[in-house]
Parts: C-alpha cells; structure tokens; sequence
C-alpha cells in the first residue's frame, strides 16, 4: 500500500468554509496537493460543498451547514487529501504577449538597476520562465503564477500603488502574475498583455483555470495595440499550445 | 412598461440579491445584500422568491416616484421615516405606490442600511445568475454601478394584492459572535482575550468591501504577513496598524493578512446594521454552536411565508412607525456624511 502523505491542517473559517492547510508558505508541493485535492472534490462531489477556491498553500471549501457539518465534512477532506498526487495530470499550456517595459512596465529599468544588470537581461529570465498558474484571486482574473527564477525574487515595494493598469504583468516577492483589472499593487511592474483573463460576455469569461502552465513572449508596442483592440472584440489572444 | 424612477438617492446604494456564488475560484466574489434577512423579509412581503433583486439603501434618504402604472413594494431593514405621498409606511410592511405617487425614505435608524423590493422584481440582465452590482467588475443589472438620481428600475404593475406585514424576531444588541480561526494562532491568547473583552465601533470609513474597526491595537506574534488564503464574509483579517477589518459581501477572494476569527453566518447581517460609532462587543462560541445557529437562521429564512400578517388597521400601522422611529440611535446627516470607501489597498495588496 502506498504511503499516505502527511494530513493538512483543517482552520475553520466561520461556520459554512473551511481552510485546508498544506502550508504556510509559499510551496511548489504544497500547491500541488492543493490543485490535486481541488480536482478530486470536482471529480467526487461532497453533498452540501458549494464552491471551492484553490490559493497557493491551501484549500477553502464553502460548503452549506445545512447539509453538512464540520466534523464530517474535515473527515472527508482529509481522506482526499492523502490520496497520493497524480504524477501526471493533463494540463493545459498557454503563451501570453507581454509588451515589455516604457509606459507598459515603468518598473523594468529600476528592476534592471536593482539587480545589477539590463532591461533586455531582465525580460531575457523572464521569457524563458516555464510558468504555472497557482491560484487566480483577489480581484476576477489576478492570475498568480509559479516558478519565477530566483534570479527575479525582489521585495515587494515599500509603497503599494494605489492603481495599476490593466492587463499587467509583474513580478513581486517569489512570484509573477497576470492582472486583468486595473486596481492597487506592491509588485515591480514589468509589461503589459493584451489578454484578458476575465471577460464579460465572452465564452469562457475567464480564461485561465489553477493549474495551467503560462509562458510568456515578447511583442513591440504596436502589435500590443493592435492585439488590444482584438481582445477588446472578444479574441483571447492568449494561444494554447500543444504540451 | 412599469417602473420606479429614482427621483434621489445617497452614496452606498446599490441593485443587491442573493448574489453570485461558484467563481471565488477566478477571483469573483458573490457580492449580494449585506442583510440577507432583511433581503428576503423585503421579498416575502412583496410576494417575491426570498432573493430577488430588491434595492439595498445606505444610510441616507431616497425618493421613489412609480411610472406607468401602479408599483407595489415592500420595506425592510434599518428603520427610517417613509411616507408615500404623505402617507406613512412602516418598516417591514407592503404598500403600493399609485402612478404618480412619490415613497419618500428619510435616513436609516438604528441600522445602516434598507431593503426595498418591488413586487414582480427588478427586471434586468443576470451575469453568473445575478443583478447584485459588484462595480469593480462591471457587474450588475440594470445599472453595473451604485443608484444614481435618475436611474430607472423597470417592474410590472402592482397586482392590487392586499398589504401585508412580516413578525421579523425582535431586534438583539447581544455580541457579535465569532468563532475563532483560521489564524487565531497568530495572536496571543492575551490578546485573543483582549479581542473579546474590549468594545468595538465601526469606523466611518467602512463600505460593501470591509468593515473597519476602531478599538484596542491587537497585536500579531508573527508579523503581519502571511501567505494569501482565501477569505469569506465575517472573516476579521487584522493588518499592519492592528485594526480589524471585517470583510463583506464585496471582499476580494483572497487576502494577505492573518484572519483571527470568523463572524457566524447567522450574525452578519445583524453586524452589517451595526451603525457606525456604536459600541458592541464580540463573543467566541463553538462551531457546534455556530453551526445549529446557522440552521436556526436557515429555517428563518425558508419559514418567513408563515410570518406574514394581514395589516388590520390604521392603528397598528401607526403603531409600528412609532416603534420604528424610537428604536435604536439615529444617524444623522453628519454621520452618514463621513462614510467613505474601504480601498483594495486597505484590505490586502496582492502579495
């Protein structure tokens, strides 16, 4: 029999969710357990769960006292949550245009400056990044991604801006994210894509799902104009490629 | 066609149902009617589902003239004087509006904020199954932004079904209760007691988003940073600065600040009528106990058919307006002028 993985901490968090713990930081295998726990809730519904939402380190599990309550439902969870992780899972992959640096990353040349070297090196390591998508929140569509190189880790910024534009790509801390919606940040603000993870009236409103992997490729300025316009109308812009 | 224009109407106003559950995981929070007992005794007693759109008014007055025919509505919530074309309608009652006529709601009582259903409901777009209005997302129906004067709400003609009132559980000042978690250890137990033995008020700046608190600083043992987990209505993050703020309908999904309770399910719209710069206390209790009072506040809402009353008399109506106006402390024009907007910023960058 194999060997079952160490239990989350289940927190509650008021009397209708709960959070299931793998971590309390920012961990590649911990996200991993969280992802897999998300899809095997999915594959097997629990009568009275209503929604859950997947973060980096764990996993929140709304559910209706009603018709379940704490004791079962942590009883549940954490029999899911030992099940080995699947080594493989199908995954979808997507590249997403980032127009880098000038008015689309005002950050990029401090970023460079910073860490001692160019803008080109800078967009150079984060191109090559291979990304995951590690839980979308705050705001519809804040795409939080995984497996950013070490050699962009920086603090976050002492001043969050109040208001950031939207569409978005940054780097802050051990991470690197798509923001969709113009709204406050603390990250280094690197580029700009034209993709919109959330759209209204598209089909499908939101375009990543946790789990996907991300890379990222360079346009100019001017094929950012044009391919905002494009998003505008409704196109995803954003190509999914073969795995 | 029906409808109900809004001749005035103050900040903090907006279309709210039951709102849009089952997209936290893209970053959607439900928003919703931040009194979701007093969202669905509106409803009741206008003779609609329990979580139709209805308006939801802040602590200020609004006028309503019906166009087209007559319009049947339905208040409930905080208290306020209201009168129809001098007519005077109580809280938690039905009444209807001839064509022409003008509701006139004067500032909330007691309380923060109304819920004013209009038979047949609001008629508009739903995104993800909702009207509610969340602007930072574009979303709501019929307008995807706060009521303004001049807005229209398009309804169908009153039915002529007779007035009705609603016999809601008599009003509690009782404390808030909580239960602890998910970071409660992230906080001494002296400070944990602290939480418990102080007395709060809400801030005036406090919105849909968060609820601050103005209190005792609650300090962290570990910092105030912590890894963003989700978050859910009532959980009580506590920042930097060590003042609590409770998160609301309007919430970001997730938050970077450490959580050290949770209010139940069954007290938040009680909490979300608290006015601001009252006094109240928080009490911990178990999640057994929370759990059977969320059920005890589901049977309330699934039974609310069985509380309505025929409106006898004059008298009584009279009555209840006299109750209404007495209960509670007033806001007063100043007071509902300080509010001001929770910022993003406030309740969490990303981290």
């Amino acid at each position: 029999m194999a060997a079952t993985l160490p239990p989350p901490r289940l927190l509650p968090s008021g009397d209708s969710a709960i959070t299931v713990e793998f971590s309390r930081n920012i961990d590649d295998a911990a996200n991993r357990r969280v992802l897999a726990l998300d899809r095997a809730m999915a594959a097997e519904p629990i009568t009275g769960v209503t929604e859950t939402v997947p973060t980096y380190r764990s996993l929140l599990v709304h559910y209706d006292p009603v018709l379940i309550d704490f004791e079962k439902l942590g009883e549940t969870i954490l029999a899911l949550a030992q099940r080995p992780v699947p080594a493989t899972t199908k995954t979808r992959r997507w590249r997403i245009p980032v127009v880098y640096g000038g008015e689309h990353g005002i950050d990029l040349e401090d970023v460079a400056k910073t860490l001692n070297t160019t803008p080109d090196d800078i967009v150079a390591r984060h191109v090559a990044g291979d990304y995951r998508v590690a839980m979308i929140g705050f705001t519809p569509g804040w795409s939080y991604l995984s497996g950013l190189t070490d050699t962009l880790h920086m603090p976050r910024r002492q001043n969050p801006r109040l208001l950031t534009p939207a569409g978005t790509i940054s780097i802050g801390g051990v991470q690197t994210g798509v923001q969709c919606l113009a709204g406050p940040s603390g990250w280094h603000l690197l580029g700009q894509t034209a993709v919109r993870t959330y759209q209204l009236h598209r089909d499908p409103t939101f375009l990543l799902e946790p789990g996907d992997n991300v890379t990222f490729a360079p346009v100019d300025a001017k094929t950012f104009a044009e391919q905002d316009r494009a998003a505008e109308a409704g196109e995803f812009i954003a190509e999914q490629i073969a795995t | 066609m029906s409808k109900l224009v809004i001749a005035s109407i103050g900040p903090a106003s907006s279309v709210q149902d039951g709102g849009r559950p089952g997209a936290q995981r893209y970053g959607l929070v439900p928003s919703g009617a931040m009194d979701r007992l007093a969202l669905a005794a509106a409803n009741t007693l206008a003779g609609n589902e329990p979580f139709t759109a209805v308006v939801e008014i802040g602590p200020f007055g609004a006028k309503f003239t019906a166009r087209g025919s007559a319009v049947r509505v339905a208040l409930a919530g905080a208290p306020r004087n209201a009168d129809i074309a001098g007519r005077a309608v109580a809280s938690d009652t039905s009444a209807t509006l001839a064509d022409g006529e003008t509701l006139t709601l004067g500032f909330a009582r007691g309380g923060s904020f109304s819920y004013l259903a209009i038979e047949g409901g609001i008629a508009g777009e739903p995104m993800f199954g909702s009207l509610a209005v969340n602007a930072r997302a574009g979303l709501g129906s019929p307008y995807p932004r706060p009521l303004q004067a001049g807005d229209e709400l398009q309804t169908k003609a009153a039915s002529g079904a007779p007035e009705q009132r609603i016999e809601l559980p008599a009003v509690t000042d009782a404390p808030i209760r909580v239960v602890w978690g998910p970071q409660d250890d992230e906080f001494a137990d002296d400070t944990k007691k602290q939480f418990l033995d102080s007395e709060w008020k809400i801030s005036a700046t406090s919105d849909r988003m968060g609820y601050r608190l103005e209190g005792p600083v609650l300090k962290h043992l570990h910092g105030h940073n912590i890894v963003s987990d989700g978050t859910v209505n009532g959980s009580l993050q506590v920042p930097g600065n060590g003042q609590p703020i409770v998160l609301m309908p309007d919430r970001g999904t997730s938050g970077g600040y450490p959580k050290i309770a949770t209010v139940i399910s069954a007290d938040l719209g009680r909490f979300a009528q608290i006015p601001a710069g009252r006094a109240f206390r928080f009490r911990a209790v178990s999640m057994p106990e929370a759990q059977v009072e969320a059920r005890k506040f589901a049977a309330l809402l699934r039974t609310l058919p069985e509380r309505l009353r025929a409106i006898e008399s004059v008298d009584l109506n009279i009555d209840a307006l006299h109750d209404a106006n007495v209960a509670g402390h007033a806001v007063n024009a100043v007071d509902a002028g300080t509010w001001h907007a929770v910022t993003l910023a406030d309740i969490a960058g990303p981290d």
